[in-house]
């Protein structure tokens, strides 16, 4: 990046500036405050704040998220994703909760509030017993389910070579059935594809 | 098709030229003859006589009323309400290749937010030589370079991984939007911030983020911060719209739209990713055997026949017909488009509009001559890297179905012989 000269634009950031921005959160726990919280505090302070959408015990009201349950299903045919059965890093929970949540609150909830919250999302994941402390200090020693569930985009190794091939232009294959109709599931707005593609129908016909 | 839909079809096609010739009302082959005069030339209409609007009527205009149907349409059930959630750009009305800014889908996970110029501030922190702010006024003052990008959700054609769900292109395929952006290189920034005391580059990374509540943290490795990524201040020649991001945002060519951060308030420079919510949780591909892809970045080549489609029905009747569609790549620029209309079986290449552009939407066209029978229409992209469009089932085979994101699957619709056409799967 040395090949072009600076202009001198813009001035330089303030420590009480970039403290107050640079709140995230990395997996080896850099960027976490000093602070704890109890299951038992979590608890609470999840009834009061995130228990409307996310439900008292973590497993998600109407289509709001389930953060807790479905560990052992990411191989099913609906997998049920939470911060137990499918999440990597713990690291991602206290950073996205702590400036992210409540939705429409964001950025309430103090560092404590933070430890104590994600201790209870623990909790309900049956990952840490009911007298846990989450503090900065064992932040690392909490063992996420799925931390070795990722791999890195393997595309390249894996599709690209098979999707490189010379592309058939003729007599590609012997018949063609239909499998599977958006209409018979009929999921589309009414206000949308249907009633327009029936507008425009009628209106052909009347021609 | 087999030969029971096939002899179905011939003898559908009978009856409809029968008809036509009973009734007269549609040409079939050759120019039709008016039976009468047409009013619309012989009478003075009102607006060959009268007057129009003033030049004072309409400071910042909007389409006309008979295109009130060319809107961004949001599809409730997808989203546990309409804040966090997606529209769909009516791509099956539009044609060219930029979007109009107002009917261009929007994907917020916070809301879409007023931040005014004054108030904006950007900064950049972390292993820079010095941390640094700027304000809106400052941008405007870096050297500037202007580029057309495709940007797509991750999750655009999402729903159909599992089957045929959604009837029009807009809600398949319609989480896109193509622009021609204004700003400043990430690269000119950066360097502004000096990285001579940041060391080995090729393993460092930026992290981005919003100034939203949701703040949409992702991870861009150095080598693609330094290459073509953009702070954007203006698209299609105007300043950003509100839900796109006013008065900044990233723009990241070629890949997930996810990572196109908007209302951009800050960029660090790290020794590694953050694995922030929207690199772990969301924007992760599972794969048949549960374990999932992360940082799978790129936009794979990727195609759809805009019309005929479910929303744009062929009411014409037989005869000349155009059928037209987008393609694109995050890799490069697009080299061919071939169109089917038997799904599959045999393919013709299609005319571009122009040549294709480096990660840009590119326009195709294909002429035919249409007898009236059905069509299973499909398009296929190819790319510069040699990169072919799959079909979904080559897709499914390596992935499975609860991939989510990044379905680049060949489309196909099915045209009928009234010209109605449906989204569907086929063999």
């Amino acid at each position: 990046a040395a090949d072009a000269k600076r202009l001198g634009l813009g001035r330089e950031a303030l420590p009480e500036e970039i403290a107050a921005w640079n709140v995230d959160v990395r997996p080896d726990g850099s960027g976490l405050p000093e602070g704890s919280g109890s299951v038992m505090d979590g608890e609470e302070l999840f009834v009061d704040y995130c228990a409307v959408c996310h439900g008292d015990f973590a497993e998600g009201v109407d289509n709001w998220p389930k953060l807790a349950g479905g560990d052992g299903t990411l191989a099913d045919r609906d997998p049920v994703k939470t911060v137990g059965s499918y999440w990597p890093y713990l690291s991602t929970v206290w950073d996205y909760v702590h400036r992210s949540m409540p939705f429409g609150g964001a950025q309430t909830l103090s560092a404590d509030e933070t430890y104590a919250i994600v201790a209870y999302i623990l909790y309900s994941n049956y990952l840490v017993d009911e007298d846990f402390v989450l503090s900065k200090d064992n932040f690392l020693e909490v063992e996420m389910p799925n931390a070795d569930g990722f791999i890195v985009d393997d595309r390249p190794e894996t599709e690209y070579g098979r999707f490189s091939e010379e592309a058939c232009m003729e007599n590609c294959k012997d018949s063609v059935e239909i499998t599977m109709h958006a209409t018979v599931l009929d999921v589309t707005p009414d206000e949308g594809a249907e009633a327009e593609a029936g507008a425009a129908m009628e209106e052909a016909n009347a021609d | 098709m087999t030969a029971e839909t096939e002899k179905k079809g011939a003898s559908r096609r009978a009856f409809l030229k029968g008809a036509v010739a009973a009734g007269g009302a549609v040409a079939g082959a050759g120019m039709a003859r008016a039976a009468e005069p047409d009013p619309l030339i012989t009478e003075v209409q009102e607006w060959a006589s009268g007057l129009g609007e003033g030049v004072d009527a309409t400071p910042y205009g909007m389409p006309i009323r008979f295109e009130d149907d060319v809107i961004r349409r949001n599809v409730e059930w997808l989203t546990a309400d309409t804040i966090s959630s997606i529209n769909f750009t009516p791509i099956h009305a539009l044609d060219g290749t930029i979007t109009p800014q107002g009917c261009a889908f929007e994907r917020h996970h916070s809301g879409a937010i007023e931040l005014k110029k004054e108030d904006y501030r950007l900064m950049i922190n972390g292993l820079v030589d010095k941390p640094m702010i700027f304000t809106y006024a400052d941008l405007e003052r870096f050297p500037r370079e202007n580029h057309v990008y495709f940007c797509e959700c991750a999750a655009n054609t999402g729903m159909e991984w599992a089957g045929a769900q959604l009837n029009g292109a807009q809600f398949t395929h319609g989480m896109i939007h193509n622009m021609e952006y204004s700003g400043v290189s990430l690269r000119t920034l950066l360097t502004e911030a000096g990285m001579e005391t940041t060391g080995d580059l090729s393993d460092k990374w930026v992290y981005v983020e919003g100034a939203d509540a949701s703040s949409n943290g992702r991870s861009i490795p150095m080598d693609k911060a330094l290459d073509d990524v953009l702070v954007a201040f203006k698209a299609n020649g105007e300043a950003l719209r509100k839900e796109h991001g006013y008065p900044v945002r990233l723009v990241v060519p070629g890949w997930e739209g996810n990572m196109w951060v908007k209302w951009l308030r800050r960029i660090e420079v790290m020794d590694g990713p953050v694995e922030s919510r929207e690199e772990t949780s969301k924007y992760t591909d599972t794969l048949a055997d549960g374990t999932s892809r992360k940082w799978t970045w790129v936009m794979d080549a990727k195609s759809v026949v805009t019309s005929p489609s479910p929303q744009s029905p062929i009411t014409h009747g037989a005869g000349p017909l155009v059928i037209t569609g987008l393609a694109w790549s995050g890799h490069g620029k697009i080299t061919r488009v071939d169109v089917s209309t038997d799904g599959g079986m045999n393919w013709q290449q299609a005319r571009l509009a122009t040549e294709g552009q480096n990660k840009a939407l590119t326009r195709f066209y294909l002429e035919i001559d249409w007898d009236g029978s059905e069509m299973l229409l499909q398009s296929r992209a190819h790319d510069e890297t040699g990169y072919v469009q799959p079909t979904k089932d080559a897709l499914r085979e390596v992935r499975g179905e609860n991939s989510i994101y990044h379905n680049n699957c060949i489309q196909t619709w099915w045209v009928k012989e009234n010209g109605e056409a449906e989204n569907v799967e086929v063999s």
